[in-house]
C-alpha cells in the first residue's frame, strides 16, 4: 500500500498533526473506528470520502471540538485535550484546551461569522480576547490579512453584507489571525453558490504555497489533485487508503475508492 | 376513422381560428373597490371621535381637578418612588434572570434544577403575596447572619433596621423580575446558533468573553423585545408596593383620594396619564435599544420613525395621486 512510502520514519522534527487511534463514537453509531493519520510540517492534505464517512468528525477531534473515546491527537507534539498521567489520559482543563486551539485555524462550512461585529473586528477579536496582541497591533494585522484575501476595501462592512465567497475568506482571514500552525478546513466551499467556489479556492491554494500545514475537507477533486501533497480517502469512520494524489486519484487500489471516484467525477 | 377521439374533442373545445382574441394593450389594472372597508374606517372614526369628544365634554372627569393635581408635589414624589423601585428591580431582575437563565443552561443537573424550581415557584406566587412575606420577614427571622453554613457567623444584621419598606419593595419585585427574565434570556441565549458557540471555541477564545462579547449581544437582539414587554409589565406591578406602605405614584394618588373623596376620578386620570408617559419613554428607548442590537442582523437599520413618516407621507401622496388619475 502507498502509506508505508509516507511514513516519516527518520522524520526527527514531531508532526505538524498526528491522529493516533482514534475511536469515536455517538451511542451505538462508530464515526471513527481506530483512525491514524501523520500530517507533516507544510504538507497539504485533502481528506475524501462520501457523505457520512467520518470525515468531518475527524476533523473537529483534531481541534477537539469533538471528544475522541479512545485515542488521542498531537498537533505539533502538543497532546490535544488530553494530558498524560501516569498510564492514563487526563482531560485538561477547559481553559488549556481553548489556548490549545487557539493555535490550530478552523474554516467552517456555514462560516460561522459573528454577524454584529464588522468585518475588521471579526478578523481581530481572537487574537485581542487571547491577549496576544494590543488592540491596535490587531487591527493592523486584520487590515493586513483582509488585504491578503482581497477585502481590504470590505473591512467596516458587516459579514451579511458579503457574499459567500467574501464571508469565507473574512473567515480564513479570521484563522490566520491567531498564526495557528495548522489550518483545519471543514468543506470550505459546500455552501458556497459555484461562482464564488473559485475565488475562496484560490485563497487556500496560495496559502498552501506558502508552505502553511493544511488538512482540508472537501468534494472539489480538481482541487486535491492540484494542491495536495496527500490525499487521503476515507469510509466508515476508517482511512481506506492515503497517498499522493496522482497515485489515489489516478489509480486507485481499493474498490471503495474507485466507486467514490466514479460517482464524483 | 384515422384520428383518435380524444383529439377530435381537444379540436372542438378550441377557439375558432378565424376569430384570434383581442390583444391587451398595456395598461394599468384597475385596482378592486372596498367599499367594507371605507364602511368599518367610516365607523370606527365617528366611535373614536365621540370617545374622545365625551372624555373632554364630561364634567364627572373634573378635568379642572386633573390639571390642578398633576404635578402636584405629593404626586411627583410618588412618581419619584415608582421610578426608583421599578429602575433597582428592572435591573436586579435582569441580573438574577442572567444568572439563572445560564443555571439553566449548565451541565450541572442540581443548578437546573435549582433554577428550575425557582422559575417554577416565584412564577406561582403571585407578587402581592411575596411583598407582604417580604414585609414580615423580620418576624420570621429576627437576624439575618454572614457565615460558614450551620456554622459559627462572622457579622450580623438586625434585621428590621436592614429591611426599609424600600428595601423590601425593591426584593420582591426583583425576585419575581428575575423569574420572568430568567425565561427571557434563555430563550434569548438559545437562539443564537450553535455555529456561533463552536466557532468561537475553536478560536480559543476565553469562555467568559465568549458569552460577553459573542453569544450574549447576540441574544439580546431576541431578549430586548421580550424585556422591555416584563419592564412594561414592572412599571405597572409597582402600584402594588403601596401595600408595604410604600407611597409611590399610585399610592399617593390613593391616599389623596381618600382625603379628597370628590377628586377620585382625576386622581385616577393622573395616575393613567403618568403611567401612560412612563410606558411610552420604555417604548422609544426600546426602539432605539433594537435598533443598536440590529447592527448585522440586517443588511440595513429599520427606519427611525422620522424616516418611517416621511415615506409613509410620500407614498399616500403618490397614491392619491394614482386614484386621482384613474
Amino acid at each position: 500500500m502507498s502509506t508505508k512510502t509516507l511514513e516519516p520514519s527518520t522524520d526527527i522534527t514531531p508532526a505538524a498533526v498526528e491522529v493516533h487511534d482514534v475511536h469515536k463514537w455517538y451511542g451505538a453509531n462508530r464515526v471513527l473506528d481506530g483512525v491514524d493519520l501523520t500530517v507533516r510540517p507544510g504538507e497539504v492534505t485533502v481528506i475524501l470520502g462520501p457523505s457520512g464517512s467520518g470525515k468531518s468528525t475527524l476533523l473537529r477531534v483534531i481541534n477537539h471540538l469533538e471528544k475522541p473515546e479512545i485515542g488521542y491527537v498531537s498537533v505539533n507534539g502538543e497532546r490535544i485535550g488530553v494530558k498524560r498521567q501516569g498510564e492514563r489520559l487526563k482531560e485538561l482543563s477547559e481553559r488549556a484546551i481553548l489556548a490549545q486551539r487557539s493555535r490550530i485555524g478552523f474554516v467552517f462550512q456555514n462560516f460561522n461569522l459573528f454577524p454584529h461585529l464588522t468585518v475588521l473586528d471579526n478578523v481581530a477579536a481572537a487574537p485581542v480576547a487571547t491577549g496576544r496582541l494590543a488592540k491596535p497591533e490587531a487591527l493592523e494585522l486584520a487590515r493586513e490579512l483582509l488585504g491578503r484575501v482581497g477585502l481590504g476595501e470590505k473591512t467596516g462592512a458587516y459579514p451579511r453584507q458579503l457574499s459567500g465567497g467574501q464571508q469565507q475568506r473574512v473567515a480564513i482571514a479570521r484563522a490566520l489571525a491567531l498564526r495557528p500552525g495548522v489550518i483545519l478546513f471543514d468543506e470550505p466551499t459546500s455552501a458556497l453558490d459555484p461562482e464564488l467556489v473559485g475565488e475562496v479556492l484560490a485563497v487556500i491554494k496560495d496559502l498552501a504555497t506558502s508552505g502553511t500545514t493544511l488538512v482540508i475537507v472537501t468534494h472539489e477533486i480538481g482541487f486535491a489533485r492540484e494542491v495536495a501533497d496527500r490525499v487521503v480517502f476515507i469510509d466508515g469512520g476508517k482511512i481506506v487508503e492515503q497517498g499522493p494524489p496522482h497515485e489515489v486519484l489516478g489509480k486507485p487500489q481499493h474498490e471503495r475508492t474507485r466507486d467514490f471516484l466514479s460517482k464524483v467525477l | 376513422m384515422s384520428e383518435p377521439p380524444g383529439a377530435a374533442v381537444s379540436l372542438a373545445e378550441a377557439p375558432p381560428a378565424d376569430e384570434p382574441p383581442k390583444p391587451l394593450t398595456a395598461q394599468r389594472v384597475l385596482p378592486l373597490r372596498r367599499p367594507w372597508r371605507w364602511i368599518a374606517t367610516a365607523v370606527v372614526l365617528v366611535l373614536a371621535v365621540q370617545f374622545v369628544h365625551g372624555l373632554a365634554t364630561n364634567p364627572f372627569y373634573q378635568w379642572d381637578r386633573f390639571g390642578y393635581w398633576f404635578l402636584r408635589p405629593t404626586i411627583l414624589d410618588g412618581l419619584l418612588i415608582t421610578l426608583e423601585v421599578a429602575a433597582y428591580s428592572a435591573v436586579l431582575g435582569l441580573l438574577g434572570g442572567i444568572l439563572l437563565a445560564l443555571a439553566r443552561l449548565s451541565k450541572s443537573p442540581v443548578l437546573r434544577a435549582v433554577s428550575w424550581t425557582y422559575v417554577w415557584a416565584l412564577r406561582s406566587i403571585p407578587l402581592i403575596v411575596v411583598l407582604l412575606f417580604l414585609y414580615n420577614f423580620s418576624a420570621l427571622y429576627r437576624t439575618l447572619s454572614v457565615g460558614v453554613p450551620f456554622g459559627p457567623a462572622f457579622f450580623s444584621f438586625d434585621e428590621s433596621k436592614l429591611a426599609t419598606d424600600m428595601v423590601v419593595a425593591v426584593i420582591g419585585l426583583s425576585l419575581n423580575e428575575a423569574a420572568y427574565a430568567a425565561e427571557v434570556v434563555r430563550g434569548g441565549i438559545l437562539s443564537v446558533d450553535q455555529g456561533q458557540h463552536e466557532a468561537a471555541s475553536a478560536l480559543g477564545l476565553p469562555k467568559s468573553y465568549q458569552f460577553r462579547r459573542i453569544v450574549f449581544p447576540q441574544a439580546l437582539r431576541s431578549i430586548t423585545p421580550n424585556y422591555v414587554n416584563q419592564l412594561i409589565g414592572l412599571i405597572k406591578s409597582t402600584s402594588l408596593v403601596f401595600y408595604v406602605s410604600l407611597l409611590d405614584l399610585f399610592g399617593s394618588a390613593q391616599t389623596m383620594g381618600s382625603t379628597y373623596p370628590g377628586d377620585i376620578v382625576p386622581l385616577l386620570l393622573v395616575v393613567t396619564v403618568w403611567y401612560l408617559i412612563l410606558t411610552s419613554v420604555v417604548s422609544v428607548i426600546q426602539f432605539y435599544v433594537e435598533r443598536y442590537y440590529a447592527r448585522g442582523a440586517t443588511r440595513s437599520l429599520p427606519p427611525t420613525p422620522i424616516q418611517r413618516l416621511r415615506t409613509g407621507l410620500t407614498d399616500l401622496r403618490a397614491r392619491i395621486r394614482r386614484e386621482a388619475a384613474v
